[in-house]
C-alpha cells in the first residue's frame, strides 16, 4: 500500500502531468487555486513586485511582478503550531513542469491520511527565488530586502522543515540533492542523511553535486573523485548564493534542501510514482520530529553522500593560516619595539624598551591616510556601479548590466593607481617605521576579517585566506617590485574569482574557452550584486567594503617608497 | 589648548549627528552589547508612556531607571539626541580638566621630590617632563570621544552616557578638592547604579592627601574627615531618595531599580559574566552565587586601597575598571570610561608586558561578538556557549589589561625608590616579579 497504487490516482496524476507539459504564459494562478481547493486544501495567494537595481540578463527580468499560490493541509487532530513546507518553483516554459504536478498529486494523497501531526503547506512560487523571498518575508513578518508584497492571509505555525522540488521530466534516472544556501549556510546534516537513507531504501539513485558515489576509496582515482566533489561544494558555498529555493529558508532557522530530478542516459529509470513514494516517506519522517533538527552538524563538507568532513577537521587548517598572520604581527611588534642601533651599554632591561609613540602628527597621518583612502575606494566600489549606471548608459554603448559590471571592474583597477601616501610630501624620516606600523595594522585587520568570514561562510574565508595570507605575510617595500606586484594582482580577490570560475567549470567537467569564461565572470559579478540587493547575500559587501580595502593596504605597502 | 579641544568636540558631535541620521541607529540600539535592560532607550520610552497614562512606570518589570532620570526625560524627550551628545561632551570636558589638574599636581610633587633628592640617580629616565605631559588631557578627551564604544553607546541612546557624565563630574570635583560637590556627585552616581559606592575610598584618600590629613587610623583628624564626608554623602543620598519618593509618590522604585541590579532576574545575554552562570544554575544555589558575584565587585576595594593609598587617582582607574568588568549588566559604554584614562598612564608603556596580546584579543572579540550572536540567534548553527566563550575571553583580556597596568605602575614606583637597575646582594642582576 503506498502512494498511487490506486489506478485512479495514477491516472489523475498522469493527466495532471500531461496538462502541465504544455508551455504556460506566466503562472496559472486561477487553475492552481481551483485545483488545490478541489483537493481540500485551504488556498491563499500572495502578490509581490520588485524592481531589480538593473536588468538580470541570465533570467531576463527587470521589473518582476508575480503571485505565489499556496495551500495548507491542516493536520486532522493536532494543534496548529508546527508546519512543513513542500515547494515547487513554477516558471514559464517546461522548466519545472513535472514538479507542480507531483506536488498536486501528493497533496491529494496526503489529504486522505490521518497521521499528520503538523500542517503541510504546498507552495508554488513564481519567479523562483524572488517569489520565495516574498513568501518567507510575509510568513515571518520581516522586510529585510525592500520588496513589496501583500500580507499572507493564511498561516500555519512555525515551519520545522522544507523541501523544494525541481523536476523537468517525468522519467528520472537520479535525484540530485542540493544543500548550499544563502551565505554558505547549510541545513543540518541529519536532513541530508535522512534523504540519502531513504533513497537507498527505495532504490533510487542519489547524487550530490551531480556526481555519483564511488566505492573505491583507496585508489587514486576514487580519492580524486571525492576531492573533486568536495571542491565543488566549497566553490558553491563560497559564492554565497542560494543554489535552490531552499537556500532562503535556512536564514529563518528552517532546515531545507532542494531535490533536483536528473534525466541522463542510464539504464535504470524511475518514474514519478517512485519519487512520490520517496517524498511521502520523507514527509512522514519529518512529521514524526519532536523538535527541530539540531543534533547533527551544521558545518560540514561532503566529499560524497556517505562521508563528510566536520568543522573539527577543517577549521584547524584555517587556524594554521591565521596563525601565520598573527606570528607576522608579533614579529612586526617586536621589530617596532626594539630601538634602532644604539651602542649604549648598561641597557640590561629584559623587557623591550618602550614602543613607538606617534611623536608627530605626520606619523599618525602616514598611517591614517592609506587606511582612509583604501576604505573610501572600497565604498566607491560598493556604491558607484549601481548609482551611475544611467550615466554610463548615456555615454557608452552598453546595456545597464554591462555598465554596472564594467564600472565595478573600472573602479577596482583605478584603485591600484591612486596615490596613497602623504609621506612623499613630508620628510622621508621614519618611513621605515611607518610601513611597519601600517603592515601591523593591515595584518591584524586581515586576520580578524578572515576569522569572522570563516565562521560565517567557511569556504569563502578559506579561499580568501589561501590567496591573501601568503602575500600578506611576505610583502614589504624591499621585495622585488615588478614580480611582487604581479603576484599581488594575480592573488587579488577579482583574479581569484576569475580563476575560480574556470576551476568550477573544470570540476563540473564542462571546460570552457577563455572568451566564454570571461563572459561567465562578468555575469558572476552581476549575479553577486543582484544577490546582495535581492536576498541580502553578504559576499558583495564583504569583498568591496572590507577585503578589497585590506588588499589595497598591502598594495600600498609594496609601493611605500 | 582650547582650540584643539573645540575642534575635537566638533568632530565628535559631527560623527554622532551623522550616525543618528543614518539607518544604523536602529540597528545599534538593539545590540545587546551596547544596551542592557538597565540602560535601554526603548525602556525609557515605555516608562514615559506609562507615566503619561498615570500608571506607575515600574509596574510590569520593564522600566528600571531611577525617578530622577524619568523626570529628566519627561522634559527632554524631544531633545534626547542632543542630551546624549551633551552628556558625552560634558564627560570629555570634565575628564580633560581633571587630568590637567592632576598632571599639574603630579609634576609639582615630582619637582619637590627631585629637589629633596629622593630619587636614586639612575632612574632619571623615568622622570616625566612637562613636554610629554602637555598633550595628555587632550588625548584623554580624544580617547573618550572618538572611542567606537562611546560612539555606539551614544547613538544607541543608552543612559550609560549619563552615568558616565556624573562619574566624570565626580572625578573632576574630587581632583579639584571640592569636598561637598564630590560627595554630591558620588551620591548621584550611587543613586543611579549602586556600584560607584566603591569610589568612596579613593575619593576619601585623595581629598585627605590634598588637605594634608595623614591616613592613620589612630589620628582623630582622619576619623573626623571621614565623618564629615560620610555625612555629606549620606545626607545628599537621603535627600535624593526622598525627592524620588515625592516625585512619584511611592517606594516601588527601590525594588525595581536596586533590587533589579542586585538580584539579576533578567538573564538577557550581554558582555558580562552573570547571565550564563545564572541561566544554568539550580534555584537552590542561586542566592549563594548571587552573593558571591556581587561581593566580588566590592571586595577589591579594601586591598587595593591599602596598596594604592599614596596614589588615589590610579585607584579610581582600577575601581572603575573593576566595576565595568564585574557589574551585573555591563555595556561597552562602561568600558569606554575607564579606557579614557589610559593616556594618563602612557609613561608606564615600557613596563607593560602584555599590551600586544591584550589589544589583539580585545579587537578580535569586539569583531566576533556580532558574528557569534548572528550564528546563535539567526542562523541557529551555534549556541550560547560560543557567545559566552567570547564574553569570557573579552573579560579576561580586560582583567589582563588592568592587572598589567597595575604591575607597571607598582614597578615604576619601586624603581623610583630603589633605582632602575636592580642588583641583588651579590651584585648580579635582578628582576621584579608581581606576586
Amino acid at each position: 500500500m503506498g502512494l498511487l497504487s490506486d489506478p485512479n490516482r495514477r491516472r489523475a496524476l498522469i493527466s495532471l502531468l500531461t496538462r502541465l507539459n504544455t508551455p504556460i504564459c506566466g503562472m496559472p494562478v486561477e487553475w492552481l487555486m481551483k485545483t488545490m481547493q478541489a483537493k481540500g486544501l485551504e488556498v491563499f495567494t500572495q502578490r509581490f513586485s520588485r524592481t531589480l537595481p538593473f536588468p538580470d540578463e541570465n533570467k531576463e527580468r527587470y521589473m518582476v511582478r508575480g503571485t505565489n499560490v499556496y495551500g495548507i493541509l491542516r493536520a486532522p487532530r493536532a494543534p496548529r503550531t508546527e508546519a512543513l513546507v513542500l515547494s515547487a518553483p513554477c516558471s514559464p516554459g517546461d522548466n519545472n513542469n513535472q514538479a507542480v504536478g507531483l506536488l498536486l498529486g501528493l497533496a491529494e494523497y496526503f489529504r486522505n491520511q490521518i497521521y499528520w501531526a503538523k500542517d503541510i503547506i504546498f507552495l508554488v512560487n513564481e519567479h523562483d527565488l524572488i517569489g520565495m523571498q516574498a513568501w518567507l518575508e510575509g510568513y515571518h513578518h520581516t522586510n529585510t530586502t525592500g520588496m513589496d508584497w501583500s500580507p499572507l492571509q493564511g498561516r500555519g505555525g512555525s515551519i520545522q522543515a522544507a523541501l523544494s522540488l525541481e523536476l523537468s521530466s517525468d522519467i528520472i534516472t537520479s535525484l540530485d540533492l542540493v544543500l548550499e544556501g544563502l551565505n554558505g549556510q547549510l541545513p543540518n546534516l541529519d536532513l541530508a542523511n535522512l534523504f540519502y537513507a531513504f533513497c537507498q531504501k527505495i532504490g533510487v539513485l542519489c547524487t550530490i553535486q551531480g556526481k555519483l558515489q564511488r566505492n573505491d576509496w583507496d585508489s587514486v582515482s576514487g580519492y580524486s573523485h571525492a576531492v573533486q566533489t568536495m571542491m565543488l561544494m566549497v566553490m558553491k558555498q563560497a559564492s554565497g548564493r542560494p543554489w535552490g529555493d531552499h537556500g532562503l529558508f535556512l536564514r529563518y532557522h528552517i532546515e531545507a534542501a532542494t531535490i533536483k530530478g536528473v534525466n541522463s542516459f542510464r539504464q535504470y529509470k524511475t518514474d514519478a510514482t517512485t519519487i512520490g513514494r520517496l517524498l511521502e516517506g520523507m514527509y512522514r519522517k519529518l512529521n514524526n520530529l519532536l523538535e527541530r533538527l539540531h543534533q547533527s552538524y551544521f558545518f560540514y563538507l561532503m566529499p560524497s553522500l556517505s562521508h563528510f568532513v566536520s568543522i573539527g577537521y577543517y577549521m584547524p587548517a584555517f587556524g594554521l593560516l591565521a596563525v601565520i598572520l598573527l606570528l607576522r604581527a608579533l614579529d612586526l611588534w617586536v621589530q617596532l619595539s626594539t630601538p634602532p642601533q644604539r651602542t649604549e651599554d648598561g641597557v640590561t632591561d629584559i623587557e623591550p624598551v618602550r614602543g613607538t609613540h606617534f611623536k608627530t602628527v605626520a606619523d599618525l597621518l602616514s598611517l591614517l591616510t592609506p587606511l582612509v583612502i583604501s576604505h573610501l575606494t572600497g565604498v566607491a566600489l560598493y556604491m558607484l556601479p549601481i548609482r551611475f549606471q544611467e550615466m554610463a548608459v548615456e555615454h557608452f554603448p552598453v546595456s545597464e548590466t554591462e555598465a554596472v559590471v564594467l564600472t565595478a571592474i573600472a573602479v577596482y583597477t583605478a584603485g591600484l593607481a591612486l596615490p596613497h601616501n602623504t609621506h612623499r610630501l613630508l620628510s622621508g624620516e621614519g618611513t621605515e617605521q611607518g610601513w611597519r606600523v601600517l603592515k601591523l595594522v593591515a595584518v591584524l585587520y586581515l586576520a580578524v576579517l578572515l576569522g569572522c568570514t570563516a565562521l560565517i561562510n567557511f569556504s569563502l574565508g578559506f579561499i580568501l585566506a589561501l590567496t591573501l595570507v601568503p602575500v600578506a605575510a611576505f610583502v614589504t617595500p624591499h621585495v622585488p617590485k615588478v614580480l611582487s606586484a604581479f603576484i599581488l594582482v594575480i592573488l587579488s580577490p577579482a583574479c581569484t574569482l576569475l580563476f575560480s570560475v574556470f576551476f568550477f567549470q573544470e570540476l563540473q567537467e564542462m571546460p570552457i574557452s577563455f572568451q566564454d569564461g570571461w563572459l561567465l565572470f562578468l555575469s558572476v559579478i552581476s549575479q553577486g550584486i543582484l544577490d546582495h540587493s535581492l536576498y541580502g547575500s553578504l559576499v558583495y559587501p564583504l569583498i568591496t567594503l572590507l577585503v578589497y580595502p585590506c588588499w589595497l593596504l598591502f598594495w600600498n605597502i609594496l609601493f611605500w617608497n | 589648548m582650547a582650540a584643539p579641544l573645540t575642534l575635537l568636540l566638533l568632530v565628535a558631535v559631527t560623527v554622532r549627528a551623522a550616525l543618528f541620521r543614518s539607518s544604523l541607529s536602529e540597528l545599534i540600539s538593539e545590540r545587546v552589547e551596547v544596551v542592557s535592560p538597565l540602560t535601554a532607550w526603548k525602556r525609557v520610552i515605555e516608562g514615559l508612556a506609562l507615566l503619561d497614562l498615570g500608571v506607575s512606570p515600574y509596574s510590569g518589570d520593564v522600566f528600571h531607571e531611577t525617578p530622577l532620570t524619568i523626570y529628566l526625560f519627561h522634559f527632554l524627550v524631544d531633545y534626547a539626541e542632543v542630551t546624549f551628545m551633551l552628556a558625552d561632551v560634558i564627560t570629555a570636558v570634565a575628564l580633560y580638566m581633571a587630568v590637567k589638574d592632576y598632571n599639574k599636581q603630579v609634576f609639582r610633587k615630582q619637582k619637590f621630590a627631585l629637589e629633596a633628592d629622593r630619587y636614586p640617580l639612575d632612574c632619571l629616565e623615568l622622570i616625566r617632563s612637562p613636554k610629554e605631559m602637555y598633550y595628555i588631557p587632550l588625548k584623554v578627551a580624544m580617547f573618550y570621544l572618538l572611542n567606537p564604544f562611546t560612539i555606539l553607546s551614544c547613538v544607541a541612546k543608552s543612559t550609560c552616557g549619563l552615568n558616565n557624565a556624573i562619574i566624570a563630574l565626580f572625578i573632576l570635583s574630587t581632583i579639584k578638592g571640592n569636598v561637598l560637590l564630590s560627595a554630591i556627585f558620588l551620591s548621584l552616581a550611587t543613586y543611579q547604579s549602586i556600584y560607584p559606592l566603591t569610589l568612596c575610598a579613593p575619593a576619601l584618600l585623595y581629598l585627605m592627601q590634598r588637605q594634608y590629613i595623614p591616613v592613620n587610623f589612630r589620628r582623630a583628624s582622619f576619623w573626623w574627615f571621614i565623618v564629615q564626608y560620610a555625612f555629606m554623602y549620606l545626607g545628599s543620598l537621603f535627600v535624593i531618595i526622598c525627592l524620588s519618593f515625592f516625585l512619584l509618590g511611592s517606594w516601588d522604585y527601590l525594588p525595581s531599580v536596586y533590587g533589579f541590579i542586585l538580584s539579576v532576574p533578567d538573564l538577557t545575554p550581554n558582555i558580562g559574566l552573570f547571565w550564563y552562570f545564572f541561566a544554568e544554575m539550580f534555584e537552590h544555589f542561586r542566592l549563594f552565587f548571587l552573593c558571591v558575584f556581587q561581593i566580588n565587585v566590592f571586595f577589591y576595594t579594601i586591598p587595593l586601597s591599602i596598596k594604592l593609598k599614596e596614589h588615589p587617582v590610579f585607584l579610581i582607574f582600577m575601581q572603575l575598571a573593576v566595576i565595568s568588568i564585574f557589574k551585573s549588566y555591563p555595556t561597552v559604554g562602561d568600558i569606554s570610561l575607564y579606557m579614557a584614562f589610559l593616556p594618563v598612564w602612557s609613561h608606564l608603556h615600557r613596563f607593560l608586558r602584555n599590551i600586544f596580546l591584550v589589544s589583539c584579543v580585545l579587537l578580535a572579540c569586539s569583531a566576533l561578538f556580532p558574528v557569534l550572536w548572528h550564528l546563535w540567534i539567526y542562523a541557529g548553527s551555534a549556541n550560547s556557549n560560543f557567545y559566552y566563550a567570547i564574553t569570557l575571553l573579552f573579560n579576561v583580556a580586560q582583567i589582563l589589561l588592568v592587572s598589567d597596568y597595575f604591575y607597571a605602575f607598582l614597578r615604576r614606583e619601586h624603581h623610583l625608590t630603589y633605582g632602575l637597575y636592580l642588583k641583588r646582594k651579590d651584585g648580579s642582576e635582578a628582576t621584579l616579579v608581581l606576586k
